[in-house]
């Protein structure tokens, strides 16, 4: 028992410092200057991907719930600390305690989106559940896409007509504007900001899947009845895992956001939400070191593929498949287990 | 009687739902995944029905034929290569995932060969418009063909599952594949049937939703398809009738809200209409309640 504690402890280590050693040899090329601009642009995204696919995987890995909507709360995350570095610019400068409370408001928020979401949605029960998630997703992005706020000095206003219709002062700022989005948030995110959440995200994910907590919600997954029968409350534990996914989503949108010039809606579409579960899955469904993995590569990716021109996504797609197939199929993994033996061995029976 | 015209819209446009809602629902009944490749194969069926109508001067008729084939061979090609070695996977994300990999791959595909353009689509359908009470109501041929073309598919489907031994086979390798094959039945077979319905009746779908609103692109089928999944799930998924009465529903609620309401929120309301149905019903509108038991 001890030892393998100190095992899961110990494969705990590693992920967080295959972390710390990727920023380390990242910083180390940026300053050496081996690295492209291009890439340079990526690295926030990165960590921004890293985190929903981490907390993302918690709903479907750890809580067995499939969620097609995750882009909706990174969507409330991004907006709501938008709006709130954009109406603080000028009585806080400070920009590491702004930029950090912009961070827990985006969370906070996309939290409270979470519970309020789960509360009915969680009743449901796989593909049901599945298109709710959707649906709602798809809710929070047409909503924020129509709404106006504006700030003078009467105070804030708010609309879902158009911009002239918020009445405001002359003197009057427009804050969001409909589809047109945030324009001029200020840019806080940088690399080491953005690893630093990985490593935080990591650390409240990790925990939580060794805790008390953490188990039960494991056992609620792996089988309903038998969980609620040792007087595990289901609803209880399935919102938790739900609301803390939500929380680091909205983190994550948070930093994705004061990355940009202009915050638009529509990029928070149903897509978003499929790339992040094609991280989770092809990582390892309830496996955070490979969602890492999985997060950083299929993002590198279609960079590396940007010689290729018009057949970039459609060599991703194809790439995409094979790998479902050479990590799912049964005839597949038989045949790695007969071929190449050893090296695969133990990651083909962990997919089982 | 705008209110008339907005409600013969919705009819027509909900008919097309409920024409992709059928083949989604058909093929969630069997193989229990969500095809997220499905409104792809809309889009390929309008890309064929256009290129034949424009490059070889076909008969139209002869051209949504055409199309129907190209897509059932389509539906079989994807199901044998991408979907049938995941059957038995340990997860059922696995083939979830592959789906949108052929989803990807389908729009680059298509967007490879015909540019991102959109391309104006030229209607197929001989009706002309229907004008009531003096040209104050005016009924387009293509709602027309579109309301019959789906009361039709979903009679004939009904009898085709109720009365051929075909059918009777998909319904039972969709309750148990392991008992349906002890009886007998060729499960990969009746698989494969099923997506090649479901997909010929997606190129049907494709070639009227294009001939509703001609502009065609790589991106066309995806937003039809999700609607779809929707009145599939609304209707109950896996019920013929559930998946028609959702299509039309879905496709009134969404007309109606974009007259009435807001046009950017009309999809946030279809959403919210879906999800109050989901909380009242947890299973759609006509489907089954299954008791879980220890």
């Amino acid at each position: 028992m001890m030892n393998k504690m100190t095992k899961k402890t110990k494969s705990n280590l590693i992920t967080y410092l295959i972390v710390i050693a990727a920023f380390v040899i990242v910083q180390a090329m940026v300053s050496t200057g081996h690295i492209s601009s291009l890439f340079k642009g990526l690295l926030v995204p990165i960590c921004v991907y890293v985190i929903l696919a981490l907390s993302l995987n918690l709903v479907v890995g750890i809580s067995g719930e499939l969620s097609l909507g995750h882009a909706g709360f990174m969507c409330v995350g991004a907006f709501a600390s938008a709006l709130f570095t954009k109406c603080t610019s000028d009585a806080i400068t400070a920009t590491p305690i702004r930029f950090t409370l912009a961070i827990l408001i985006g969370a906070a928020m996309a939290a409270l989106f979470g519970l309020l979401i789960g509360i009915p949605v969680l009743r449901l029960k796989g593909d049901y559940l599945a298109i709710v998630t959707l649906a709602f997703g798809e809710i929070i992005k047409n909503v924020v896409n129509a709404f106006y706020i504006g700030k003078d000095s009467h105070g804030f206003h708010f609309t879902m007509k158009d911009q002239f219709s918020l009445g405001m002062e002359p003197d009057g700022q427009v804050l969001l504007n409909g589809p047109q989005g945030i324009t001029g948030v200020t840019k806080d995110s940088s690399f080491l900001i953005g690893v630093i959440l990985i490593l935080i995200t990591l650390f409240i994910v990790l925990n939580l899947i060794d805790s008390r907590d953490g188990r039960a919600i494991q056992a609620i997954r792996d089988n309903r009845i038998a969980a609620s029968t040792v007087g595990i409350s289901i609803t209880k534990y399935k919102l938790m895992a739900f609301t803390i996914s939500a929380a680091l989503a909205g983190a994550a949108g948070a930093l994705y956001s004061h990355n940009l010039a202009t915050l638009q809606a529509s990029k928070f579409n149903f897509n978003t939400s499929i790339l992040v579960l094609v991280f989770v899955v092809l990582g390892g469904i309830g496996n955070m070191r490979g969602s890492i993995i999985a997060a950083v590569l299929l993002t590198v990716l279609p960079e590396l593929l940007r010689g290729l021109a018009d057949l970039r996504m459609l060599i991703y797609a194809i790439i995409l498949i094979v790998m479902m197939l050479f990590n799912w199929a049964p005839k597949a993994l038989e045949w790695r287990e007969r071929y190449l033996g050893r090296i695969f061995n133990k990651s083909a029976k962990e997919g089982k | 009687m705008s209110f008339l015209s907005y409600l013969i819209n919705g009819i027509s446009l909900g008919s097309v739902y409920a024409i992709i809602a059928l083949g989604y629902t058909m093929v969630y009944g069997i193989a229990k995944m969500l095809n997220f490749a499905h409104g792809d194969v809309i889009m390929v069926g309008g890309y064929a029905c256009l290129m034949l109508v424009l490059n070889l001067n076909a008969n139209p008729f002869v051209a949504v034929l055409a199309a129907i084939v190209v897509c059932t061979v389509l539906g079989i090609v994807i199901e044998s290569v991408a979907y049938r070695p995941l059957r038995n996977a340990a997860s059922p994300l696995a083939v979830l995932i592959t789906a949108i990999g052929v989803s990807y791959l389908l729009q680059n595909i298509v967007l490879l060969i015909f540019g991102s353009n959109p391309k104006s689509f030229q209607t197929v359908v001989p009706i002309p418009d229907l004008k009531l009470a003096d040209g104050a109501l005016t009924i387009t041929g293509e709602a027309i063909a579109t309301i019959l073309c789906s009361v039709i598919i979903m009679i004939v489907l009904t009898l085709f599952i109720n009365k051929t031994k075909a059918g009777q086979a998909m319904l039972a390798v969709a309750e148990d594949k392991g008992a349906a094959q002890l009886m007998g039945i060729n499960v990969n077979g009746t698989i494969a049937l099923t997506f090649a319905i479901g997909s010929g009746l997606a190129a049907v779908a494709g070639v009227l939703l294009c001939s509703s609103y001609p502009s065609l692109t790589p991106y066309t089928g995806s937003m039809p398809g999700i609607k779809a999944f929707v009145a599939a799930v609304f209707g109950g998924i896996g019920s013929i009738p559930g998946a028609m009465i959702g299509g039309i529903l879905l496709g009134v609620i969404e007309i109606l809200g974009k007259a009435y309401i807001s046009s950017q929120l009309a999809d946030a309301i279809v959403f919210a209409v879906l999800i109050i149905v989901l909380l009242v019903k947890p299973t759609g509108l006509l489907g089954k309640q299954i008791q879980e038991k220890v």
